[in-house]
Formats: structure tokens, sequence, C-alpha cells
């Protein structure tokens, strides 16, 4: 009998077979919601941001990979770009030009993304860099949100975290700021819906384990305490937990933009400062600081920080004793 | 049945063992040449005692250990010893005493059964050690030395590990169902061995008839010292830190061995060993191995003579089905992959794994780390595989230190979770590698360092003596005496 | 944007720079690592062969050249391309080649008396750095394989050519 022969490989020869892509495509699935609520409140345009970013991503992504020499196909078919241009067109407002979603888009691949070295390289996230460049550059169209409503006629008016703002510096209680139409009953008027929808999302995402309670529940919880505290101690100067969890991008922003592997810590315990980092800043900037919502730029701030959180928050290893 | 504690990490995965454990335990057909390999997979060799042209009865002493981490080896088979030659093994290419077959099958005269119970602890181990029991969990380790290393600890706590977590494995299954009444009896002469008070044998829960028959054979003993522990069906779960740790709730320090902690771990399969020796005389020569995967046409359970080549135990299985893509020796998290089924086996294989490219999972191209952390959640060892993989990429050996990368077990989880497809296990063995190659050359230059200092140390003072001696000489010349 | 509004807010840089770039300087000078420190660091990447073949003698004097900036990094053949690159990454610079003057490469060698031809002469006792010769006068000499460094300084002194340089995986054993 003839000798067989075999081919070898190093071990493991099993593997659970998660692929990238699959992740990728998770988290579209669980941004839909969101979207749905999206378009039920301020109508269909959210339909073509998506289209412009995706195209934008991907036709960037396409240029990236060519100029870095990288596999096209295999890098394209990742599906990660296209999270950061869904999460970048579901954060602009629904009638922002269509150029300027373009543009932030362009920023998020090429500036934040491949710049750093490509998939799994950037410090910062992509679609937080694109927003950041774009909110900074283009203020006014960044801040033009339609009012939230079946009837989709109105074009301008304050969202309610910009109501509370100019309300608080005009020195109007939190209780006559409220009145104004722009809250609903717990948040912001259309706001709460698009949390609520964010928070489904989020919660298919934690059951499916695509992303870890680490992120979220910090996040949640940075925001919410020194909020309920504040309101506790100056209710007519400090909106409360409940509103804060309710409003502008928190659960979008727990849920969908911090946990970014890449560009979050590493290990749990790291995480779970990082999260608390990105609620406490999102609430002093939200309370004291200049824009409107500070998820963006608190998700920025901490992704500064994640070496350092890095460096520190290495587990204890089976064995050996304290580090 | 007790309760278990808290649990390292681990992973649920696919057991795949019911197709090899759908007939009971065959007997493997002796083979024609026997191939003894010196090195067992220890590492440590041992020197033959036999020359070519010796006769051999089943038993008879081939080899002595040459140091405490080797074993005695024994003839498998009855016959003529026909060439001492280097051979390709499992355990790697080495120095192998080749038997041929005289179909006689004939005992060696002087095996006898051992009255463990008559003798001391310190002359059962020194009997043991002569019978050549090694760890048939994977390693191979002398049990004899493991259980002296016990005595001398003064462990009290004996964990005898049935948990075969690993997929496609199954013989300590197996042997537990046919054979529960060895396991119990090996426990019990271990006990008297190392001087342990209490004996625990732990499986997982998904071997329901094992449980049940171990638990019959605990009860027909009547022997409260030993006791049955049921664990998840976790792996790594039956990784000797793992499992100490599941059990007791204490982890073994990096840097030392689990008798330190008073827990000493073997293998219900060395138990079992251990009880056939005691029983019949007969050392170790057999054991049972698992001959399985969708390229073998009948797998099962085979009694097999060490040194089999793996070809004829799969014809024993019925031979080949299908295309085989690979074969393995071990399990499908950490089995080893051969190229030629020539090979025989030695005392640590316990499974013979031909799989299909149906049983394996065909990896996509490798994409970059999206530190989504899975891998750090897998880890048993509660390492950070990312960041260990970062460091070896770049060959930072100072942070794969501080990470931890002596601590890695390579059990394969971190692998098995990667979305990115990363081949990391392999990574970290690897970079162990040239670890290992630097810290010995670091050793080798910090050694030279030394004994060149005390060298120039020496011609200073050799130096300044002679100056020492000549001004002496030069002051007495002059008639000046001593300062 | 007037002349009144921008000569502060230059002042304020200029001075901001001025005062920072000062510390820095400060910092560079007083908070300067040990230069002994440096020594012993270089000292250890070295492979402690102590044959001389970089010009000085010994590793330790070849460390201090180093670290003084009198000598380049390329100059240990024992070391070979590990020792330059672990060289260059612990003082920041771009690995070089080994410089060929100062002798070829050579894999890991242990020297070897060959017994038949020794003389007992004990020439060759005094050369080896690490002292890994034993034997007296009149009595064989042999050197201790684990302790030899394969510096080759015992070659010349031997007056019958008894010593040999063999690579460490043809050695039995």
């Amino acid at each position: 009998m003839p000798a067989m022969k075999f081919r070898v490989a190093a071990p493991p020869h099993v593997i659970a077979g998660f692929t990238v892509p699959r992740v990728m495509f998770q988290v579209l699935l669980a941004l839909v919601p969101f979207a749905v609520v999206h378009v039920w409140l301020f109508g269909p345009a959210l339909l073509l941001q998506l289209g412009v970013a995706a195209v934008t991503a991907l036709g960037c992504e396409a240029l990236a990979l060519r100029l870095r020499g990288r596999p096209m196909p295999q890098f394209l078919r990742d599906g990660s770009v296209l999270v950061t241009a869904a999460l970048l067109a579901v954060s602009v407002p629904p009638l922002l030009p269509w150029w300027l979603t373009a543009f932030g888009t362009a920023v998020a691949v090429l500036l934040g993304k491949h710049a750093y070295g490509g998939l799994g390289q950037n410090p910062f996230n992509p679609a937080m860099v694109g927003y950041a460049v774009l909110l900074v550059s283009f203020p006014v169209e960044m801040t033009r949100w339609p009012v939230p409503g079946p009837e989709w006629d109105a074009v301008s008016g304050a969202t309610a975290l910009d109501a509370l703002r100019t309300g608080l510096a005009q020195s109007y209680t939190m209780q006559e700021i409220l009145a104004d139409p722009a809250f609903g009953r717990v948040g912001a008027a259309g706001g709460e819906w698009l949390n609520l929808a964010a928070l489904l999302g989020g919660t298919y995402l934690l059951l499916r384990r695509v992303i870890r309670w680490q992120i979220p529940l910090a996040m949640l919880a940075g925001l919410a305490l020194p909020a309920a505290l504040m309101h506790a101690i100056d209710p007519g100067a400090y909106a409360g937990a409940l509103f804060h969890l309710a409003s502008g991008a928190t659960m979008l922003g727990a849920f969908f933009i911090a946990t970014d592997p890449v560009s979050a810590a590493t290990s749990d315990r790291g995480r779970l400062y990082f999260g608390a980092g990105i609620g406490v800043l999102t609430w002093i900037i939200r309370s004291w600081g200049g824009y409107p919502d500070g998820v963006a730029f608190a998700v920025l701030l901490m992704n500064l920080a994640v070496p350092l959180l890095d460096r520190y928050t290495v587990p204890r290893i089976h064995g050996h004793r304290g580090r | 049945m007790s309760n278990r504690p808290a649990l390292p990490a681990g992973l649920r995965l696919d057991a795949r063992k019911t197709a090899s454990l759908q007939c009971p335990l065959r007997t493997a057909p002796a083979p024609r040449i026997a191939v003894l390999a010196i090195d067992q997979g220890s590492g440590e060799a041992a020197e033959p005692i036999v020359t070519v042209g010796t006769r051999v009865g089943i038993g008879t002493p081939i080899a002595r250990a040459a140091s405490n981490a080797a074993t005695d080896l024994h003839s498998p088979i009855a016959g003529v010893v026909v060439e001492i030659a280097t051979r390709s093994t499992v355990a790697g290419v080495g120095r192998c005493i080749l038997i041929e077959n005289d179909a006689t099958d004939a005992r060696d005269p002087a095996l006898a059964p051992v009255d463990w119970r008559a003798l001391d602890g310190v002359t059962l181990l020194d009997c043991l050690r002569k019978a050549g029991i090694a760890g048939l969990g994977g390693a191979a380790f002398p049990a004899a030395g493991k259980l002296a290393l016990a005595r001398a600890n003064a462990v009290a706590h004996l964990v005898l590990n049935g948990a075969e977590c690993e997929p496609w494995i199954c013989c300590d299954d197996a042997l537990m169902r046919e054979r529960a009444a060895d396991v119990v009896l090996g426990g019990q002469v271990m006990l008297a061995a190392s001087g342990a008070t209490r004996c625990t044998i732990a499986i997982e829960d998904d071997k329901p008839e094992a449980i049940a028959a171990i638990t019959a054979a605990i009860a027909a003993e009547q022997d409260d010292r030993v006791e049955l522990v049921e664990l998840p069906a976790l792996y790594p779960l039956g990784a000797e830190r793992q499992l100490i740790e599941a059990i007791t709730g204490r982890e073994v320090p990096h840097d030392a061995l689990p008798p330190t902690i008073g827990v000493v771990c073997q293998n219900v399969g060395t138990a079992a060993a251990v009880a056939r020796f005691v029983g019949t005389g007969e050392p170790l020569v057999s054991r049972i191995v698992t001959v399985t995967g969708s390229g073998v046409a009948c797998p099962g359970n085979l009694e097999v003579r060490i040194g089999t080549p793996i070809a004829d135990l799969v014809a024993a299985c019925g031979g080949y089905q299908g295309d085989p893509a690979r074969l393995i020796v071990g399990g499908a998290m950490t089995g080893r992959s051969l190229t030629s089924d020539l090979v025989p086996t030695t005392k640590g294989v316990n499974c013979i794994f031909a799989a299909t490219l149906a049983d394996l999972a065909v990896r996509d191209p490798e994409m970059p780390c999206i530190r989504c952390g899975d891998c750090a959640t897998a880890c048993p060892a509660r390492l950070l595989p990312q960041q260990l993989h970062r460091a070896a990429l770049a060959d930072d050996r100072d942070a794969l230190a501080r990470l931890g990368l002596a601590d890695c077990i390579e059990c394969g989880c971190c692998d098995y979770v990667c979305p990115s497809q990363i081949p990391l296990t392999a990574r970290f063995h690897a970079a162990r590698l040239r670890m290992q190659l630097h810290d010995a050359e670091r050793r080798r230059a910090t050694e030279a360092r030394e004994r060149f200092e005390r060298h120039e140390r020496r011609l200073a003072e050799q130096a300044a003596a002679e100056r020492l001696a000549f001004e002496d000489a030069r002051r007495r010349a002059r008639g000046a005496g001593p300062p | 944007m007037s002349v009144t509004t921008l000569l502060p807010a230059v002042g304020l840089a200029a001075g901001l720079a001025a005062t920072i770039g000062a510390a820095l300087g400060w910092a560079a000078s007083r908070l300067r690592p040990d230069a002994g420190s440096l020594v012993e660091q270089i000292d250890a990447l070295l492979p402690q062969t102590q044959c001389g073949q970089c010009r000085y003698p010994g590793c330790r004097p070849y460390a201090e050249a180093i670290a003084s900036g009198t000598a380049d990094i390329d100059r240990c053949p024992p070391g070979g391309e590990a020792t330059v690159r672990s060289l260059a990454a612990l003082l920041g610079r771009a690995p070089i080649p080994v410089d060929p003057q100062f002798g070829p490469t050579k894999p890991r060698q242990v020297a070897v008396i060959d017994e038949e031809r020794c003389i007992g002469c004990a020439l060759c006792l005094p050369a080896c750095p690490v002292d890994a010769i034993v034997g007296a006068p009149r009595f064989m000499h042999t050197v201790i394989e684990a302790q030899c460094t394969g510096c080759e300084l015992c070659l010349p002194p031997c007056p019958v050519d008894c010593i040999e340089l063999r690579l460490t995986a043809d050695l039995p054993g």
C-alpha cells in the first residue's frame, strides 16, 4: 500500500468562523431601527445621505487601497468602511448638502482611517473624525436640524440640546426651557424615539455578542451620574439624567460609536474607564461647553487616552500575583 | 458530586466524539515491527539496554531513563531487536529501537503483580518508575517523578484528569466507561505512592456514561478518600492549571508547579496504567488511542501497543475513506499535523485524527487585527492576545515578556474566535522560540562576561601580589627589614 | 485685526515658546541619562566574546567607545547583524552592516584541543579571556566547551597548532 502523504498546518485546526464582514453586517443591521425612526421623524433625506456616504466611502477606500498597494477585493468586502459611512450619515443633519456629506466621509475614510494605516490601525474613530471636521468647518449647516415630526415641512429649528444651551445661557430655568416644543416627555421631542431605537439596536448587538457591555454601560453611567448629581444640587441649571440619556446622540454613541473596537481600549477595565470618560466628557461639554452635543468630541478625546489606558490596565495574568 | 468554584475563561466547542464512541473498545493488532522512540516526547533521552539480536518478551525493559525527566522503556511485543537507528517519530527525529514481532505474544516471565498495599510509598514510587509509567494526557512526563515531587511537597490532594475537553479526542471517555474500576484503583495506588489523602476524579458533564461508571466504581470501592467532580464542558478546562483552578479555586503560580500549592494532577489513563501494572506486573506498553475523523471508515477507540505505525491503526479502523486532507496527532485545537502515516505512536499519542476538509475550518486570508477583544475574553490564561500579537509582529521582547508570553498555553482559543482569522497561536509559538533562543544567548553572554571579569580580577591580584613581593625583596636586599 | 490685538498674542506665543524651549534645554543638559548606565546598556547587548576583533581590548571598552561616540556600532563580527540591530534600536540609529574589515561573522563555534598533538606547554591558558581552558604545564589541556566563547585568542599562542574551531552543531552530545 503506498504511503499516504498529507499537508501540514499549524494548530488549531478548527475555528469559529467569525469574520470581519459578519461583524460589520451585524452593526449595520442593528442600525436599521434607528434609521427607520430617523426617516419617520425627518423624512427620507437620510436615505440620500446614506447613499452619498456609502458611495463616497467605497470610492475613497478603493483609491486608498490602490495607492497603498493592498488587495482591493478582500478589503472592500469587509464592510468596515460602510459602517463608518452609515454612522456619519445618521449623525449629520438630514438636510446637509450632499457635497458636505461626501466631504466628511472622504475625510473620515482617508484621514481618519487610511492615513494611519488602514483597517485596525486608526487611533481615532473615523466617523467622529469626519463629523468633527464638518462641525468645526461648517458650524451653521451642521446645526440646522429640521423640526421633527410627521410633517416634513419646517426646515430650521433648534434641537432640544440646542434649546437647552441657549436657554440656560439666557438664564431661563429648566422648567421654562422644558416647556419649549422642542422637548418631548423625557428628552428631545424626536430624540427620545431615536435614542430608544438606538438602544434597541444596541441591545441586539449585546445579545449577539458583537459588542461587550463594558463601554455602553460605563458611558451611560458616566453621563447619567454627574447629570443626576448636578440636577439634584441645582435643578434649575442642570438637566436630569433621564433627559441626557434620551437626548442627542447618547444611545447611538454608547452602542455604536464608542464601541468601535479599533479605537477603544483593549482590556475590560480599560473599557470601563474609556466608556466612563466618554460619558463624563459628554456631560461636561453639554453642560458647560460650546457645542450642543458632546459625544463626538468626547469620543475623540478618549481615543487619545487609549494607549495610556492600555498600558495601565493590563489584567492580572493567571498564576501571577497582583500587577 | 461536589459543587464547582469559579471557572477560568473557555469556549464551548463542538465535541465531535459520538462517532468514535459508538463501538466499544477494540484491541488493535500488534505491529509487525514495533518502533520505540528512545525519547518518548519528554525531550530527555534514555539509554538502550538491549542490542541488536536480543530476544524480548512483552514488558522486557529495553531502555533505562538517563534522567528524572525520562521514563524507562519496555518492549510492547515479543520478538527480536533488529535495529537501533534514527527514525522519524511523533516526537521528532530520534534514535529508535526496532523490534520484530515473532508472533508468540509471549510475556516476559519476570513480570509479576505488585502487592502495593504492603509497600511503603517510596518503594512504590520506585516500582512505578521502573514500570515506565508516563503521563498519558499528552506530555508523557514520568508519573513517578510527579508523584515523588508531590511526596516531597507533602501534597494532600490528587486530581485525576478525566476532563478531556478537546474536540475529537475520547480515549479517556472510553477508558472510564469500560475500565472505571482500574481508574479508581490507580487513584488509590497513587494516593499511597504520593502520600496524598484525597483523590478527585474530574469529568466534564458531557460524558454521562463515564460519570455513571466512575460513580459506580467509587461506590464499589467504598473509599471515601475518592470523589467525583463534574465540570462544565468548556475548553480548555482539561489543561492542568485551569483544571486545578476549577477544582480547588486556587491558581498555580506561574513560576511554580502544582505541588507547591498542595495539588498533583494525573491523567485517568495514567491511573489505569498504574492499576494494570500492580495487577499484572505489566509495565506501560499499550494505551488507548482514539482513531477518528471523517477520513477514517470506522472511527473508534483502540487499545494500541506503543510503537505501532499510525497506518496500521487506521487500517484497523477500516482504512481511509473520502479524501483525508490532514493527519493530526492530538485533537482539533492543539494537535500536530504530520506529513506521513508511517510514523509510530509514542506513550503520549492519545488521538489520531484523519481530517477531511469538512472537519477542518478553512481560514480566510488574514486580515488586520480590529482590536475587538474577543481573544482576551476567550483566553484561559487571562492574557491579552491582541497586544501580544502587536508585540510579536514588532519582535518587541520587553513587551512580550511584560504581557506574559511565557504563560501562553497555546490552547488555540484566541485563534478560534478571531474574526480577522489571524494565526495567533502559531505566531506566539514562533515568538516563544525566538525569545527562548535570545534568552539562552543572553545567559551565555552574561556568564562569559562574569568569567572575564573574574579573569581580569585574578590577573590584577596576581600583579599586585608580584609587586608586593618584589618590593619586599628589594627592601630586604637593602637590609632595611620589614616596614 | 489690528496691530494692537495682534501684538499681545504674538508676544504671548513667543514668550511661551521661549520659556518652554529654555526648560527643555535645561532638562536635556541636567537630566541627561547617566552616561554610565548607557555603557551598561550597550555592554549588555554585546556578545561578551572578549575577542578584540573590534580593535578594543574587550567588550566593555568597545561599549564605552560607542557610548562616547568614538566608535560606530558595526565593529562586532561575533555579534553579527542581531547585535547591530539591537544597538541601533537602543541608540535610535539606523542599523548598518558589520564592517568586513573587522572580521567575518561566523556561526557559533567553540575551540577544541586535539589531545593527540597537545604538548602541555600551557601557553594557551593565559590567552583565554574567560579562563575556559583547564590544564597545567606538562598536563593535558582541554577547553571547557560550555564556557568557550569562540574568540579564537588561544589559536596564535599554540606552538603546535593543536587547537581548532568547530561549529557547536557538529559536536557530539
